[in-house]
């Protein structure tokens, strides 16, 4: 009977995985968007940027990302006078609260990458801004791979939190057919697998492309 | 092979780190073609004077001339004066992340704004002219500490550079490594590049170099031909100092 | 009404009861959360290969079910089977399955860093497996986890909001009470936010000093 239920609520929970990853690659491409420029800043700026960017962190990875949808959605949207949808909201707290996170990883990567990298491309006549986007962002960004990808399956089971605020993704969908079947533990743990299978695809596709653009004796995957 | 004209002046360089002067006002002029080497005890600021010449350090004080341009106070044209001033270091600084001629040919690419496929031929030509061209496709990891200095030496050279600044490029070598290095330099100075290089080989100043700079305490003490440093006595210092150094390495 | 009546008569005697059941939970659950991490840990390293396995699929199920439907699975799913928990209850099982599966990891990756001669020497000097492991392995092997599991720590004090959302009115529960009821929810967030800013940060703080306290030189 639960399988006949799943079934034929397929298609309803199938929109919920579409939102879902809807939410999360939106969130890792504004974490990307916005971590690298906070990264590049964090290093290369000057006191009062690098202390705004350290506040930026602080803040958003202090916080549950319960809180912050309940202060982005009913407070600080609302207030500047923005009528967001609950999906965009979710997206970009989402974002926000994973750039944080991303900006340390990009941040660190570009500190490991040795000075000399930086002084001989400025001897060979390249201007700072051409050195860190031909020499030192190519290098940072493959070292940053492997924990930049950590943060796939955390910002996946973290988008499940935009429940809260009614974003209609795969936990919320879960939750209506269980209210509309009264068939509970099949539903919750075909969504449970769901979660879990979307995690390990995910990840996986990641380690493909870590191999792919490995060099040798170059950061991990490299020989 | 030299040239009357003073392709690089040097004058009065000034640079202190904190409290302590590196460099306490050190004038030369080269002419076109020589090659200058430069010894003495380390910490004597013979490496801070070459990264002042092309501003990788910013003296306090002094001025530098490259073809009668003024290369200190250059402001962004710093870069254009850069490409003049190749650059050779003691740990390669090779661009981990590329291949042995996409070191040589980035910068082509990137600040001469050169075409691909001119620039992988010049890379390419430029390789061949260290040896190194059977290894283009390698990555830094993939090259001996010799092969890496010989690809940052091409690296330089695609730049078409008046000058080549040399800091202590053997220096991270084993003696094997280090001679083939050595060579690439010495055909580079036959073949008559204007070459300014920090040692500690001996032997390379004395059958090379056109003249010997003895540093020490942040002045060139002594200066002269490998002939006159080695024979005449009023070149004490520095005499006592090879003499040392050879006692040491032996 | 005005701002500091709403302040000194509302919110903070609200939050404080918010806060204490916020480091309730956060205190049953760590100390469990932390041991049954060990436990899984060393069935996974040490355990055969049935044992490893199932605890591979603990880790791999109770980190990768988010942790939010993992309470609707513990308050509104178990009932089905006939076992009805209190909505505290299920948060804290639901958050000592979470907590325990990522110390399990940090745990593990740390008994694996421990050098094979450490127990190999410890066998040498007549010492079972199982007293090797306790006395000269886990020692080494805790220490090398504490920036680990004291970041999973901080995370705790973070996921512990998610109770609210089966009705145990802890910190965030007793914001999102009041913002709704007083139609102030900038306010409110913005207080509950400063709460939480606090305990994470001294609780960093103080997983820096233990950090450091316990550091092995070299």
């Amino acid at each position: 009977m639960a399988l006949s239920i799943l079934i034929d609520w397929f298609p309803y929970l199938f929109s919920g995985i579409v939102l879902t990853l809807g939410l999360v690659a939106s969130a890792l491409i504004i974490g990307a968007g916005v971590g690298l420029p906070l990264a590049l800043g964090q290093v290369y700026g000057s006191l009062p940027v690098r202390s705004a960017i350290a506040t930026f962190v602080w803040f958003f990875r202090g916080l549950p990302v319960l809180v912050l949808l309940f202060l982005f959605y009913f407070g600080i949207f609302p207030a500047l006078g923005l009528d967001l949808p609950a999906f965009y909201v979710g997206a970009v707290v989402l974002g926000l609260w994973g750039a944080a996170y991303q900006s340390q990883v990009f941040r660190g990567a570009i500190q490991s990458i040795s000075e000399g990298q930086m002084i001989a491309a400025r001897s060979l006549g390249m201007s700072r801004f051409q050195a860190i986007k031909s020499i030192i962002l190519p290098q940072a960004m493959r070292i940053a791979l492997p924990g930049w990808s950590n943060q796939y399956p955390e910002i996946l089971t973290e988008s499940s939190v935009c429940y809260a605020i009614g974003v209609a993704e795969l936990l919320t969908r879960s939750s209506q057919i269980v209210s509309q079947t009264y068939v509970t533990m099949p539903i919750y743990l075909a969504c449970a697998v769901i979660f879990i299978l979307l995690s390990y695809a995910g990840t996986s596709c990641i380690h493909m492309v870590e191999k792919k653009i490995a060099i040798p004796g170059f950061g991990p995957g490299g020989s | 092979m030299t040239d009357t004209t003073y392709i690089l002046r040097i004058e009065n360089i000034k640079k202190a780190f904190g409290k302590n002067e590196v460099l306490k006002g050190v004038s030369l002029d080269v002419r076109k073609g020589e090659t200058i080497c430069f010894i003495g005890p380390s910490g004597t600021g013979k490496s801070t004077l070459l990264r002042c010449i092309n501003q990788l350090t910013i003296p306090d004080s002094g001025k530098i001339f490259l073809n009668d341009e003024e290369v200190t106070h250059a402001g962004p044209r710093i870069n254009y004066f850069r490409q003049k001033i190749g650059m050779v270091f003691q740990n390669f600084f090779l661009f981990d992340h590329l291949t042995a001629v996409r070191n040589v040919e980035i910068a082509l690419l990137k600040v001469k704004k050169m075409n691909p496929k001119e620039a992988r031929e010049k890379a390419m030509f430029e390789l061949k002219q260290v040896g190194m061209a059977d290894w283009a496709d390698h990555y830094p990891a993939e090259l001996s500490g010799g092969q890496a200095q010989r690809v940052s030496i091409a690296r330089a050279l695609a730049m078409d550079p008046d000058i080549m600044l040399f800091d202590e490029p053997t220096s991270a070598l084993d003696p094997e490594l280090t001679r083939e290095v050595l060579e690439v330099m010495k055909k580079l100075a036959l073949e008559g590049m204007t070459m300014l290089v920090v040692t500690h080989e001996m032997g390379f100043a004395c059958s090379v170099a056109n003249k010997i700079c003895f540093m020490e305490h942040g002045h060139i003490k002594e200066q002269g031909t490998p002939a006159e440093l080695l024979n005449n006595p009023e070149f004490e210092r520095c005499k006592a100092f090879i003499g040392e150094f050879r006692e040491y390495s032996q | 009404m005005d701002q500091i009546t709403f302040i000194f008569d509302i919110m903070v005697p609200a939050f404080a009861n918010g806060l204490l059941i916020t480091l309730a939970l956060v205190a049953v659950t760590a100390p469990i959360g932390f041991l049954l991490g060990v436990g899984v840990a060393c069935g996974r390293v040490y355990g055969g290969k049935g044992l490893s396995w199932l605890m591979q699929l603990y880790t791999i199920f109770f980190r990768g079910c988010p942790l939010l439907l993992l309470l609707f699975i513990l308050y509104f799913g178990l009932p089905s089977l006939g076992i009805v928990l209190t909505p505290f209850v299920a948060s804290v099982l639901g958050f000592i399955f979470c907590n325990s599966a990522y110390n399990s990891e940090y745990v593990r990756g740390s008994i694996l860093s421990v050098k094979e001669g450490q127990l190999i020497a410890a066998k040498a000097l007549g010492m079972t497996k199982n007293q090797a492991i306790l006395n000269i392995v886990l020692p080494q092997a805790l220490r090398r986890s504490i920036p680990g599991v004291s970041n999973e720590f901080i995370y705790l004090i973070k996921y512990s909001s998610l109770a609210y959302m089966i009705t145990v009115i802890e910190l965030t529960g007793a914001s999102k009470l009041i913002a709704t009821k007083y139609f102030a929810y900038n306010e409110t967030f913005i207080a509950v936010a400063i709460v939480y800013l606090a305990l994470v940060t001294i609780t960093t703080f103080g997983a820096n000093a233990l950090e450091k306290k316990y550091a092995i030189p070299g």
